[in-house]
């Protein structure tokens, strides 16, 4: 075999990699911009994070889509559990179609959801604005915890539960002290990701919005219409670093406690 | 038998349209070593996890000191069930494993350490108590659950395959510590096992089960040395089975290889057709006639396996079946090699005659 990397790996690794990050590069690059017009470099300055904390309207987007992705985040991932967790219970009735009513909206196109949830609204006579797209991001993400916790539980060993509940813990005690525990990080990640569609979702937030109510991705496509400012790439590349920042803090803690694993093992190996 | 710790009456479960327990009656005794043997899917776990409260019972009850626990949910029967994965917590140390059933019994800290402490030094786990199951060896994780399933105190200690999983020299130490064990404790104990040899080793009494019923029930001796069926011959151990016809005096059968006399018709008619069964070490191997006492029949030695201790022949007959003729190897006990002309004989009171 040959050592190294032939020209034409390298090759692929790079265009790979610039396809991917290219785009991203280029827009944090030109956030540094010191230039007023985004395609013309005009050296480097920080002026347009200044000006950020000047836009009130940027500024307070920002914060709906932040308090609108914890509560909907939160209410789908305690839905989605509970969801997965009745889907697997083998004498619920219509475990089949309900689980293919889960996955349902998972290939729904968007623009379909977010139009029904709409027509629903009005029906309802519900006032749209921040509660209805807090609701409308719910049911978008419920299904995608749904679809993480259901596939973790399936390598849970059932007879952990039976264990506990043949060693006297009450069946919902059981649910708190063995079941959670063990499917802990697939609720985490589900509510991760659930965070992360909803901080990002623009079709469904531009259907279910109403006055008063403008999430970030909105006001971006909403400015980015009139031309894109400066500002916009320096918000851009401040959710990309907030991102970044949270994977390499959580991958670091996952490393963390495999580590201190290892050497709690060699330790304990060392004394027998 | 004294007044039975577990009854089940007529106790009938099916799954879908399998039936998995057959209108089952059997009684456990206190202070008993019941094994439950049988193939796989013949309800054997099944029996066990009604007993546990996992299932619950089509048909028929299941008393435990004469009371129907029908309406105790699993987690207030005072019984307790070994997993056969074990079914340790991943995420809770070896202590608090065991410790997991008296916390839900809201026992006092000093009870509670007490209590573990003692089972770690019993089961030989002592200076592992912090230990994460994933960080034991095999057998290891086994004595854990057995120490968890036994802290409690449980009227009834259930294990389902409590050995499978352990490696065959590990599981053969592990047979004889769990018999000693349970005689120190006095706890009775039911395991579920489809390995005949591990029933016959710790069990005091073994229940047969096939397709959801109990075949046979007995002490291990009983039940190899005199099985009630062809079925139970075979399944508990080898058995050579001979087909023949009772003459009328009940004490000598017709066979296709001459005629054999009986100790006992195990109340079969005249003419009836019935089985002879013999075990292979009940058969002793010689290059002459024996003397007519005893039955004999004449072969070749078809294949020898020697397995150290003893050596297992099979002697091809004149009408082409075989015959499995297992002899000790120790002293001067003459060895045959295949190709040899042999006469195998027994006496009238090695064979068990069957009806079935």
């Amino acid at each position: 075999m040959k050592r190294g990397l032939s020209t034409f790996n390298v090759v692929a690794v790079a265009l790979g990699l610039a396809f991917l990050y290219l785009p991203i590069t280029i827009l944090m690059l030109y956030s540094f911009n010191a230039s007023h017009l985004v395609t013309v470099w005009g050296g480097w300055s920080l002026q347009w994070y200044g000006e950020l904390l000047h836009d009130q309207a940027l500024l307070e987007a920002a914060w709906v889509s932040l308090r609108i992705g914890l509560i909907s985040a939160t209410a789908a991932t305690i839905l989605g559990t509970l969801g997965a967790l009745a889907l697997r219970n083998k004498r619920f009735r219509g475990r089949l179609l309900f689980s293919g009513m889960v996955y349902a909206p998972l290939v729904m196109p968007e623009v379909i959801t977010g139009l029904s949830l709409l027509l629903l609204f009005v029906a309802v006579g519900i006032d749209r604005g921040f509660w209805t797209i807090a609701l409308a991001h719910t049911t978008l993400t419920m299904c995608f915890v749904t679809v993480i916790v259901q596939s973790r539980l399936l390598t849970v060993d059932r007879s952990l539960e039976e264990a506990a509940v043949d060693l006297g813990c009450p069946p919902w005690k059981t649910l708190l002290t063995v079941t959670l525990p063990l499917i802990a990080p697939a609720i985490v990640a589900g509510w991760m990701l659930a965070f992360s569609l909803s901080l990002d979702d623009l079709v469904i937030a531009s259907f279910t919005t109403g006055p008063g109510a403008t999430t970030l991705p909105l006001r971006i496509y909403s400015e980015a219409r009139l031309g894109v400012k400066p500002e916009i790439n320096a918000i851009c590349t401040i959710v990309v670093a907030v991102v970044a920042l949270a994977t390499v803090a959580a991958s670091l803690a996952a490393k963390r406690t495999s580590l201190e694993d290892e050497h709690e093992r060699d330790a304990l190996a060392a004394q027998v | 038998m004294r007044r039975p710790l577990v009854r089940f009456e007529g106790v009938s479960k099916r799954f879908g349209g399998v039936t998995a327990v057959d209108r089952l009656t059997l009684d456990i005794a206190p202070n008993e070593f019941f094994a439950l043997l049988g193939p796989s899917g013949c309800g054997k776990t099944t029996l066990l996890r009604m007993l546990a409260g996992f299932e619950t019972p089509d048909e028929g009850r299941i008393l435990l000191d004469g009371e129907d626990i029908a309406a105790t949910p699993p987690h207030q029967r005072p019984v307790n069930m070994m997993f056969q994965s074990y079914a340790l917590f991943p995420h809770l140390s070896v202590e608090s494993n065991i410790a997991f059933g008296l916390r839900q019994e809201k026992q006092s800290k000093d009870e509670i350490a007490t209590r573990v402490a003692a089972m770690l030094v019993l089961l030989h786990l002592e200076g592992l108590g912090r230990r994460k199951p994933d960080q034991l060896s095999g057998g290891q994780r086994q004595r854990v659950a057995l120490a968890r399933s036994l802290v409690k105190r449980p009227r009834v200690l259930l294990l389902d395959e409590p050995l499978a999983a352990l490696d065959k020299k590990l599981r053969g130490q592990t047979q004889f510590e769990l018999a000693e064990l349970q005689r120190k404790l006095g706890t009775s104990f039911v395991i579920v096992t489809h390995d005949q040899d591990e029933a016959m080793i710790m069990a005091s009494r073994i229940g047969v089960m096939n397709h959801g019923k109990l075949i046979q029930i007995g002490a291990p001796a009983d039940v190899y040395e005199r099985p009630e069926s062809r079925w139970v011959a075979g399944f508990i151990g080898d058995v050579n089975l001979i087909e023949g016809g009772l003459e009328k005096s009940r004490k000598i059968i017709d066979t296709a290889h001459g005629q054999f006399r009986i100790d006992n018709a195990a109340g079969a008619m005249a003419g009836e057709r019935v089985w002879l069964a013999l075990r292979p070490e009940r058969l002793s191997l010689a290059t002459k006639r024996p003397s007519a006492r005893n039955n004999s029949i004449v072969g070749t030695v078809h294949d020898v396996a020697f397995l150290g201790d003893t050596s297992i022949y099979h002697v091809r007959l004149a009408s082409g079946s075989r015959l499995i003729v297992s002899a000790s190897n120790g002293g001067q006990a003459a060895r045959f090699s295949a190709g040899d002309k042999v006469w195998a004989s027994w006496t009238p009171d090695a064979a068990v005659v069957l009806r079935r």
